[in-house]
């Protein structure tokens, strides 16, 4: 655990998980989890401890959840967060070649994530830390295949030098952001 | 003033659309023109995207593949009698591939815009609500069972039968829940049908809430599509807004309200009863039927659990009557199907139409062939886990039952095609391998028989496995497909072989075994 996310952790915890936060119908650990995310870039592991007391679940429900969904993500995004279509439409169109062309591109191996060691501490998932690169099985852009997603961005057809003037651009408005998202939150 | 029409929907924004509305906005200006631009929704011509439209006297005409660097020149052709463009495509409701099609449930998508209740119900909106809050809801059950309507999702389980089952349990609150968790590749309809015409859905779960008495719906949207659960939360608010949603829908003293909860990137939570799970905050674990959840669904009460289509084509079911829907479709499979051609096709897009249509007659009369324009070899129907057919197939009529004949399946609508340079023995390890990423973990045959499959694909490819080897694992597979159809839980596993076993069968040369040894005993 990174020590500056253990103060602001019972903060989100706090402000996701209060009784207003979840009257709305159909507000469960799921919306809670998002809700943290969309502030946070990411759910903090400080979160776990005190967002199950909070719901009166077992820790190892709320870590269950978390670690279920593709969506949620324990480590801070890199600055740029590129999702690459791998499924069937898009490598009918050469997703895999694409795929390939953005690892060399930007020097991070896809879903290095996901198989980061879990205390975070050892990690570099993101190669440079600038870009991650994760699959995605789907963005329902199949007739223009094959497409992806450059932080938030849908970009379909993509073709190698189509991937390269995203990244740059995603890239160029990052660093005009200043940091990444969730280093300006728990700075 | 003129309309200029620039469509607000994912395909047509992730190839610029913002960019051009800015455009005309900025031209415009220069020109001093008046024009007001509508962010209408797309037409579903998706190699056309992003399709400009200039409101006529005729017409709206239509203008394909704008960059903002064309719009200079199109206001001039529109408005200043400039020079005709190579990108003109006439006027677009001429368009034969659009001209050619059934649309009921998409009848207003590309048309209007989204958000605006004036065009909703200028196109038909909230006739189908006002007829059922006139009618009794067993009777309104049997309407839609007479309709024929059947589960879009895939299943294709009667709609009309799932509704009586919740409308007859006893129970102090009931749900409707949209399956809006479209996790199959080439398949986008239930996304464009939020995206462009949310109003639809949203009328259609209000129907069912009122038939069945449920005062509560969720719309489980994936979240890959920001865009659809932007466009629907801003519907719902406006709907809410109008009195179509709260205390009394339309007056009527009936309550029902809306919400939207958004999944978190995880395919098996399509499957009905894992999405009722993860809607419930927990992992997306399937569970046992039964209970169906007709019976015991969200928090253990009756729910009419419904595709998005399903719920979409409700409306227009209520607004024109069983027998207007019944009337298109052949056999048990009535209506139309929106089909979605995507992969290597050279016109891709949406294609509503009743059941019965071809392959063949989809791929080439609308889809003009692949893109690549190489010859296609492979087409997957109904998703990751339909199954690969090869051209000797391409004539069998879309329909349900004449599909499940040959171990097909229509499924949600999706089309996917591969030319002649795909490895299906690739796509046949990746099916495997995407149920290994994706399996929720409940049952063993899914669970451990995916990652078995991808070894036993990869040891009948190496290169150094000699001909018996191969034979032996073509044995193994068999058998494991085998167990995995009839020993999971749900379709994640219980169909994870269809792609596999076809590729097998009808592109045996790909995994490097013999015909011979490939086929099947059991079928020979």
């Amino acid at each position: 655990m990174t020590p500056h996310a253990i103060a602001p952790a019972a903060e989100l915890v706090a402000r996701h998980a209060s009784a207003e936060a979840r009257a709305t119908p159909g507000s469960s650990l799921l919306t809670v989890l998002h809700a943290i995310q969309d502030d946070a870039g990411y759910i903090p592991d400080g979160v776990v401890a005190p967002l199950a007391k909070a719901m009166n679940l077992s820790r190892a429900e709320v870590h269950g959840v978390i670690t279920f969904y593709h969506h949620f993500r324990t480590t801070p995004p890199p600055q740029v967060t590129v999702q690459v279509c791998r499924a069937e439409s898009c490598r009918s169109m050469g997703s895999e070649a694409l795929v390939a062309h953005i690892e060399q591109r930007t020097g991070c191996h896809v879903d290095a994530h996901r198989h980061a060691p879990a205390d975070g501490a050892t990690a570099a998932p993101h190669g440079s830390g600038a870009v991650g690169v994760e699959s995605v099985y789907c963005l329902g852009l199949c007739a223009v295949s094959p497409a992806m997603m450059i932080n938030g961005k849908l970009v379909a057809r993509v073709t190698p030098a189509k991937f390269d003037a995203a990244l740059d651009s995603a890239l160029s408005a990052a660093s005009q952001d200043g940091q990444p998202r969730a280093a300006k939150e728990f700075a | 003033m003129t309309r200029i029409f620039i469509p607000n929907e994912s395909t047509a924004l992730a190839l610029g659309a913002d960019d051009v509305a800015a455009a005309i906005v900025a031209e415009a200006a220069q020109r001093g023109l008046d024009i007001e631009i509508v962010r209408n929704g797309s037409r579903g011509m998706f190699w056309l995207e992003p399709l400009l439209e200039v409101e006529s006297e005729d017409g709206r005409v239509g203008y394909s593949n704008v960059a903002p660097s064309d719009v200079g020149s199109i206001l001039d052709a529109a408005f200043a009698s400039g020079a005709p463009l190579s990108n003109c495509v006439g006027l677009v409701e001429e368009i034969p591939y659009l001209k050619q099609q059934q649309r009921l449930t998409f009848e207003r998508i590309g048309i209007t815009d989204p958000l605006s209740i004036d065009d909703y119900l200028l196109h038909g909106g909230l006739v189908g609500l006002r007829n059922a809050l006139a009618t009794e809801g067993a009777v309104a059950c049997e309407q839609l069972i007479e309709s024929g309507l059947r589960g879009r999702g895939g299943a294709a389980f009667p709609a009309g039968i799932k509704w009586r089952t919740v409308l007859q349990a006893q129970a102090d609150q009931k749900y409707i829940v949209c399956n809006a968790d479209e996790g199959d590749s080439g398949t986008f309809s239930d996304r464009l049908s939020m995206e462009c015409d949310p109003f639809g859905l949203i009328e259609g779960m209000i129907i069912a809430g009122v038939v069945v008495g449920a005062t509560q719906g969720f719309v489980y949207v994936r979240s890959e599509y920001p865009h659809a659960i932007d466009m629907l939360n801003a519907a719902i608010e406006r709907a809410r807004s109008a009195g179509w949603l709260g205390e009394s829908v339309l007056g009527s003293g009936r309550a029902f309200d809306l919400y939207v909860v958004k999944g978190a990137g995880a395919y098996v939570c399509g499957e009905e009863t894992a999405l009722l799970e993860s809607l419930e905050g927990k992992r997306g674990v399937i569970r046992a039927k039964p209970p169906l959840p007709a019976l015991k669904g969200l928090y253990g009460k009756p729910t009419v659990i419904n595709n998005v289509i399903t719920l979409a084509s409700v409306p227009i079911i209520f607004a024109r009557g069983a027998q207007f829907y019944r009337d298109f479709g052949m056999g048990r499979s009535r209506g139309t199907l929106p089909f979605q051609l995507a992969g290597n096709i050279k016109h891709g897009g949406l294609v509503e139409l009743a059941f019965g249509v071809t392959l063949r007659q989809l791929m080439v009369d609308f889809g003009g062939g692949t893109a690549s324009g190489r010859p296609a070899r492979a087409v997957q129907v109904g998703g990751p886990l339909g199954t690969y057919l090869p051209e000797s197939q391409w004539d069998l009529p879309l329909d349900y039952e004449a599909y499940a004949a040959v171990g097909a399946v229509v499924g949600h609508g999706g089309i996917v095609v591969h030319d002649d340079t795909a490895n299906l023995a690739d796509l046949a390890r990746y099916a495997m391998e995407f149920c290994v990423i994706e399996s929720c973990g409940k049952c063993t045959p899914c669970r451990i028989g995916s990652t078995r499959g991808v070894e036993v694909i990869d040891k009948m490819r190496a290169p150094a496995s000699t001909g018996e080897v191969r034979e032996r694992q073509v044995i193994l597979l068999r058998e494991l497909c085998d167990t995995m159809v009839n020993g999971s839980l749900c379709a994640m596993g219980g169909m994870t072989p269809y792609p596999v076993i076809s590729a097998l069968n009808y592109f045996p040369e790909d995994f490097g075994v013999a015909l011979e040894a490939a086929h099947d005993p059991a079928t020979a």
